[in-house]
C-alpha cells in the first residue's frame, strides 16, 4: 500500500540510475546487518509459526506432529467463528467511519485558517498517544453511572447507555474509540491527495456557478479516490489487528461479545498456552489480512482513476 | 458578497471546531480527571474544574508502584531498540535505495501487515529456551520488529529522493562507498533521520502487546504498568488518569513540536508498529 505512495517521486526522477561501469555495485554490506536482524526477528518467527501450527504444542508437554489437525479444529470452534464475525463487523465500521470523517477533516484542513499547524497537531494527537493510556480514560468515560458520556447524552435528552458494559453496544462503543483515534491518519492521507489537485477545475466550476457540494462531489471526490483506497487499505489492515484498545477496555467482554480474532489468539496462546493451535490461528489470521488487502487492491484497480498519480 | 464571505468564514470556523473538539475535549477531560479528588471524580453532574486540585495524584504515582523502575525500563527498551534500528536500518535503507532493490521492501511490508501477536508465540518460546525471560533483553529484541521496518522504510524513501550527482563525484574522486555514505549521503538525509527516529521512538514507547506477554514484575514498561494499575486500584480514578497522562505526555509533547516530521513520515510510509 505504501509502495503506491512511494511510486510518485521515484517515477518523477528524471534520469534512470546512471551507469557506473568503473565499479560493480557493492551496496550489499550496507544491507547485511539489517538482513540478519530481519531474518532473526521477522522471517524466523514466521517459519517457526508455520511449523508450530502443524504440531500439538502445549507449554510443559512434549510436542507431536499432527499435520493439519489444528487447522481442521478452526471451522468447528464456535468461539473462533464468533471472533471472525466480530472482527469483520468491527473492521468494516472502523474503516468506513474514519474514512467519512477523515475526508471531511481533510477538506477542512485544506482551507487556510489561523493556527492551522497547531490545530493539526492537536488533531493528530489521538493516533500518536499511547493506546493503553487513552483506553484507560475512555473506560472511565464509558462508565454507566460516573462516566461523562452519559452526562453528555443527558444534556441532549438521550437516555443513558451501558456502552462497553452491554453485549449489544460494546462493539459500536469500541468502534467509537477506534474512529476517534484513527480518523487523523485518513485525514493526512486524503489531505495529501487534495493538495495535489490543481486549482483550475475549481476556478472553471466556480465560473459555471457550481456550489461547494457540487465541487466536492464532481471534482475533489473523483480525484482523491486513489487516496481513499490507500487509506481504506491501511485502515483495514490496522483495524483487523486492533488489540491494545480492545484488550485494555473490555478484554473481549462482556462474555465474549467483543472478542476479535486477535484477542482470541492471545487467549489461546498465552492464557491456555495452546501454542500449536494459537499458531494455526495466527496463520489463518495472516491469510485473512492478505485477502482483505487483495480485495481492496482489486477494487482499486477496477476504478477508472488509476491513471491519477499512483500507478499500482 | 461580503455577507457571503463572513458566512463562509463562520462556516469554516464551525467546521474546524467540530473536527478538533473531540481531541481537545478528550485530553482536557483526561487532565481534569487526573487533578481531581475521588469526591469530585464521582460527582454528578461531572465537575470539569475542581475547587481543590489533587496534585497529590501525581505525587502518589511518581512515588509509588516502582514507577521509576518502569520508567527506566521504558527508556531502556525504547532507547536501545531505536538505537539498534537506526544502526542497522539507516545503512540498509541506503543500500536498498541505491540498489533499487524494491522487491526487498516487500519483506518490510509483510512486517507491517503481520499482527504483533504472531511474532510473540515463537519468540516467547525462543526466549524461554534461552532463559532470558526475567530480563529486558526479550522486549528490546522484539521491539526491533516495530522499529527496524519503520526506519528502513522511511530511509528508503529519503535516500531515493537525495541527488546522486554528489555521490557520483565523490566516487570518481576515489572515495569508498562507505565514505560516500558517511560524508555525503548521511548529512543530506538528516531530516529523514529525524523522521525515522521520532516515529520509531513513539511506536516503541506506545507498544503494549509485547510487554504484557514478555514482561515480568520487574521488567514492565510504562504502558504495561499502567494497565496493571487498573486491576489493583480500580476505583481511584485520579491517580489512574494521572499515570495515564504521565505515560503519554512525552509523546503528546513530541507530537506538537515534531508535528512536521511526524506528518511527513506517516504520509510517506504510513507505517505503524505492532
Amino acid at each position: 500500500m505504501s509502495t503506491l505512495t512511494r511510486a510518485t517521486p521515484a517515477a518523477a526522477r528524471t534520469e534512470p540510475a546512471p551507469r557506473r561501469e568503473w565499479r560493480p555495485p557493492s551496496y550489499w554490506p550496507f544491507v547485511v546487518p539489517a538482513l540478519i536482524v530481519v531474518l532473526a526477528v521477522i522471517i524466523f518467527p514466521w517459519l517457526f509459526t508455520i511449523w508450530m501450527s502443524l504440531n500439538e504444542w502445549k507449554v510443559g508437554s512434549p510436542t507431536t506432529f499432527v499435520g493439519l489437525a489444528n487447522y481442521l479444529r478452526l471451522p468447528n470452534d464456535p468461539r473462533f467463528i464468533e471472533a471472525v464475525e466480530h472482527t469483520l463487523v468491527y473492521t468494516a465500521l472502523s474503516v468506513l467511519l474514519p474514512l467519512v470523517f477523515g475526508t471531511f477533516a481533510a477538506v477542512v484542513f485544506h482551507a487556510k485558517f489561523p493556527w492551522r499547524g497547531f490545530l493539526r497537531a492537536i488533531f493528530i494527537m489521538p493516533m500518536m498517544a499511547t493506546p493503553v493510556a487513552i483506553a484507560l480514560v475512555w473506560t472511565m468515560m464509558f462508565h454507566p453511572q460516573l462516566g461523562v458520556l452519559n452526562y453528555l447524552l443527558s444534556l441532549v435528552g438521550l437516555p443513558p447507555q451501558l456502552w462497553v458494559f452491554h453485549p449489544a453496544t460494546v462493539i459500536p462503543s469500541l468502534v467509537l474509540v477506534e474512529t476517534w483515534q484513527w480518523t487523523p491518519l485518513v485525514m493526512l492521507i486524503v489531505l495529501g491527495g487534495i493538495a495535489a489537485i490543481p486549482i483550475e477545475p475549481y476556478e472553471s466550476a466556480q465560473i459555471d456557478g457550481a456550489g461547494m457540494w457540487q465541487m466536492f462531489r464532481y471534482i475533489t471526490l473523483p480525484l482523491i479516490t486513489p487516496f481513499l483506497f490507500i487509506a481504506a487499505m491501511i485502515r483495514g489492515i490496522d483495524a483487523v489487528k486492533s488489540f491494545d484498545v480492545i484488550f485494555a477496555i473490555t478484554q473481549g467482554g462482556p462474555g465474549s461479545a467483543s472478542e476479535t480474532i486477535n484477542l482470541y489468539l492471545y487467549s489461546v496462546a498465552f492464557i491456555y498456552y495452546d501454542l500449536g493451535y494459537g499458531s494455526a490461528i495466527a496463520v489463518m489470521f495472516f491469510v485473512l489480512i492478505i485477502a482483505l488487502a487483495a480485495v481492496l487492491l482489486y477494487l482499486r484497480q477496477r476504478t477508472l482513476w488509476t491513471e491519477i498519480g499512483l500507478g499500482a | 458578497m461580503s455577507v457571503r464571505h463572513v458566512l463562509g468564514k463562520l462556516g469554516l470556523a464551525l467546521a474546524v471546531f467540530v473536527i478538533v473538539s473531540p481531541a481537545i475535549l478528550f485530553f482536557l477531560w483526561m487532565a481534569s480527571l487526573s487533578v481531581k479528588f475521588e469526591v469530585d471524580n464521582a460527582a454528578y453532574p461531572p465537575i470539569f474544574i475542581p475547587t481543590h486540585f489533587a496534585w497529590k495524584n501525581y505525587a502518589d504515582v511518581l512515588a509509588s508502584n516502582r514507577f521509576l523502575t518502569y520508567f527506566v525500563n521504558s527508556l531502556l527498551v525504547t532507547g536501545t531498540a531505536t538505537f539498534l534500528a537506526m544502526l542497522v536500518g539507516v545503512p540498509a535503507g541506503y543500500g536498498i535505495a541505491r540498489m533499487a532493490a524494491h522487491k526487498s521492501a516487500v519483506v518490510i511490508l509483510i512486517a507491517r501487515i503481520t499482527p504483533g501477536l504472531s511474532y510473540l508465540i515463537p519468540l516467547f518460546l525462543l526466549f524461554q529456551w534461552l532463559g532470558l525471560l526475567g530480563t529486558l533483553v526479550p522486549q528490546i529484541i522484539i521491539h526491533l520488529v516495530v522499529t527496524v521496518p519503520i526506519v528502513i522504510w522511511i530511509m528508503i524513501g529519503y535516500f531515493e529522493t537525495t541527488p546522486l550527482e554528489l555521490e557520483e563525484a565523490a566516487l570518481i574522486d576515489g572515495a569508498t562507498r562507505w565514505q560516500v555514505f558517511r560524508h555525503v549521503a548521511l548529512p543530506i538525509a538528516r531530516p529523514g533521520l529525524a523522521v525515522a527516529f521520532i516515529l520509531a521512538v513513539i511506536f516503541s514507547w506506545n507498544n503494549f502487546v509485547f510487554g504484557i506477554v514478555l514482561a515480568g514484575r520487574e521488567t514492565r514498561t510504562l504502558p504495561v504498568a499502567v494497565y496493571n494499575m487498573i486491576s489493583f486500584d480500580q476505583l481511584s480514578w485520579g491517580p489512574l488518569a494521572a499515570a495515564a497522562l504521565i505515560v503519554t505526555f512525552p509523546v503528546l509533547l513530541l507530537t506538537v513540536f515534531a508535528q512536521r516530521q511526524i506528518v511527513a513520515g506517516l504520509t510517506a510510509g504510513a507505517v505503524k508498529g505492532g
